[in-house]
């Protein structure tokens, strides 16, 4: 009976065409261009394109705004493993902690919300923040008695890369933070009664039953945010304009897009898109290993 | 160590757990915590009532008289406009995801053949793939489809990479489903397509209304593809028209706030009444990905 009206093996294939198709034609035949893309030297609007062979990837290793881009990358994905991850995970368990029950989903709420708010929006929020001098925060400081400390957050080179990591972790914190409130939620009540019973120290108690449930959301969570520090581009892009002053705050992201859109060397951003696709393949190989391990 | 009179105070019978410092240090911090996050978003919200004067010159005080004009000028001066792409993109992106990874996941889970496996392998690639890297050939995709600078230059690219994720957890929750279900309705005569309207999407509606509301957070704050894809100021959804918007007033921070709140505080309230979905698909998409 199954075998007779399952008889089309075409239906099947029919089910999954349509995501096939689109799958096909959006994301794998651009990421195989790319490669194609990367040995030639052409502009956006004209079909000719010049075969340069390895020209670019040469040109990739000299450029040392690449060498400030990935560094900027690796401080975003340095700061936010601290911070949303590992701050967010000792917020989580705050939060989850039964002396703060009656307080804990108004504050888990609060906390979500920069979360919901498009990072345009929470962009241009900091704009006002930190403008150098009507902002929120050189004015803060003026009143709290520390205008030692004031300074042109996003105009200065040394500080503007580190405001602009400022505001992700504000933006993202909460999310990192709710992954983990969820799964300290499904740890069963018992294993911290008898952690009380024996008279456990709180931080013994999250170390000794918290941690260890939440160790695979953490290497979850850890890898979001790394793979996320690499992807960064509207931060940069609009609250230094385009990674400035110079290039003290470009990202890989921003690079690529300035590089192809504002310099129009289409041909050498495809390069840029290549290191980094290279970097996600790379994080993605390594989380499937740490999950490997953790599985068994 | 221990504080006396806030435990009497906070626990109505009897001293069960008693505030230590340590809590009541913590509780600070998480008021603190609360400052930091809530101001900001209050003073948007306080700031858009205000002259523009007022904003750079009295930025802690409450707005003398709500100006409300400040939204009116924001919704004539452009922002209408974005709000309405943004509603057309982000609903067709959700059409397009749940029923082409709803038909996907059917078929990916109640048809196992060696290869439907195969299929498996790109679909989960998918997932790690960093949009960024696909920015220069789309754009050349899009513009030779002629479908650059109109809408279809977002729903379809946001619809592609926002399958590999949903067909996923939609594939999950088919899998789950009772074979014995379906080889009932294949006695009654039902052919695949029915089992799947019939049968599997009615049942799973709390997913797909997890990757609805998730597709949506997607499609309505994507800002990269909307910056790119789009050239003319007709076609720009939120994200992008935001930044069109700014330069365009100039120093005018009044309407440029009203219209911050606009494109935030609708969607916000949305997904917080939501948030239960909204959670779960969090953890399903952050647990496969």
């Amino acid at each position: 009976m199954k075998s007779s009206c399952r008889g089309s093996s075409l239906e099947p294939l029919l089910f999954t065409l349509p995501c096939i198709v689109m799958l096909g034609v959006f994301v794998y035949l651009p990421l195989i261009q790319n490669f194609y893309f990367s040995l030639y030297s052409f502009s956006a609007f004209s079909p000719n394109k010049l075969f340069i062979g390895l020209e670019n990837y040469r040109l990739l290793v000299d450029d040392p705004v690449v060498r400030t881009a990935l560094i900027n990358n690796v401080r975003y994905a340095v700061i936010s493993v601290l911070i949303q991850v590992c701050f967010g995970l000792v917020l989580a368990a705050i939060l989850e902690d039964k002396s703060f029950k009656r307080v804990g989903p108004f504050f888990r709420t609060v906390f979500f919300m920069p979360v919901l708010m498009s990072i345009s929006v929470v962009c241009l929020l900091f704009g006002f923040i930190y403008h150098p001098i009507d902002g929120l925060l050189n004015q803060f400081l003026e009143i709290v008695g520390l205008p030692f400390l004031q300074r042109p957050w996003l105009g200065s080179a040394r500080t503007a890369i580190w405001a602009t990591i400022a505001v992700s972790q504000w933006h993202s914190t909460g999310y990192i933070m709710m992954l983990f409130l969820v799964s300290i939620q499904k740890i069963p009540e018992e294993l911290y009664e008898a952690c009380e019973l024996d008279g456990a120290h709180k931080i013994t108690r999250f170390r000794v039953v918290t941690l260890p449930h939440v160790k695979e959301i953490f290497f979850v969570a850890s890898v979001i945010t790394v793979t996320g520090s690499f992807m960064v581009f509207s931060e940069p892009y609009i609250l230094t304009r385009g990674g400035g002053p110079g290039t003290s705050s470009i990202t890989m992201a921003v690079y690529l897009y300035q590089s192809g859109f504002f310099r129009d060397m289409m041909g050498y951003a495809s390069t840029l898109a290549i290191v980094i696709f290279v970097i996600s393949v790379v994080l993605a190989v390594f989380q499937a290993m740490v999950f490997r391990t953790g599985k068994e | 160590m221990r504080t006396a009179i806030l435990p009497v105070l906070l626990s109505h019978r009897r001293v069960r757990n008693p505030l230590s410092a340590a809590q009541v240090v913590l509780f600070l911090c998480l008021c603190i915590g609360f400052v930091m996050i809530a101001y900001p978003m209050f003073w948007i919200i306080m700031s858009s009532l205000k002259t523009s004067r007022e904003i750079t010159t009295e930025i802690w005080s409450l707005p003398t008289t709500p100006l409300w004009r400040n939204y009116v000028i924001a919704w004539r001066s452009g922002i209408s406009q974005y709000f309405l792409n943004s509603m057309i993109v982000t609903i067709s992106t959700i059409l397009g995801v749940i029923v082409v990874a709803s038909l996907a996941g059917y078929g990916l889970s109640r048809y196992r053949m060696l290869w439907t496996n195969l299929v498996l392998i790109p679909i989960m690639g998918g997932m790690m793939l960093n949009p960024q890297v696909c920015l220069i050939p789309l754009y050349r995709i899009l513009t030779n489809l002629g479908i650059r600078n109109t809408l279809l230059a977002l729903i379809v690219p946001y619809i592609a990479f926002r399958l590999p994720m949903h067909t996923l957890i939609i594939r999950s929750f088919f899998l789950a489903i009772p074979r014995e279900i379906e080889e009932s309705a294949l006695m009654d005569g039902c052919t695949g397509f029915q089992i799947y309207g019939h049968i599997f999407v009615p049942m799973s509606r709390p997913i797909l209304v997890t990757s609805a509301i998730l597709t949506s957070y997607y499609a309505w704050n994507e800002f990269m593809f909307a910056l790119i894809f789009i050239d003319s100021n007709r076609y720009r959804t939120i994200p992008a028209g935001l930044m069109n918007f700014r330069d365009a007033l100039q120093v005018d921070y009044g309407p440029l706030l009203a219209g911050m709140v606009i494109s935030a505080l609708p969607i916000m309230i949305f997904f917080i009444s939501v948030q239960k979905y909204f959670v779960r698909g969090l953890l399903a998409g952050s647990v496969k990905g």
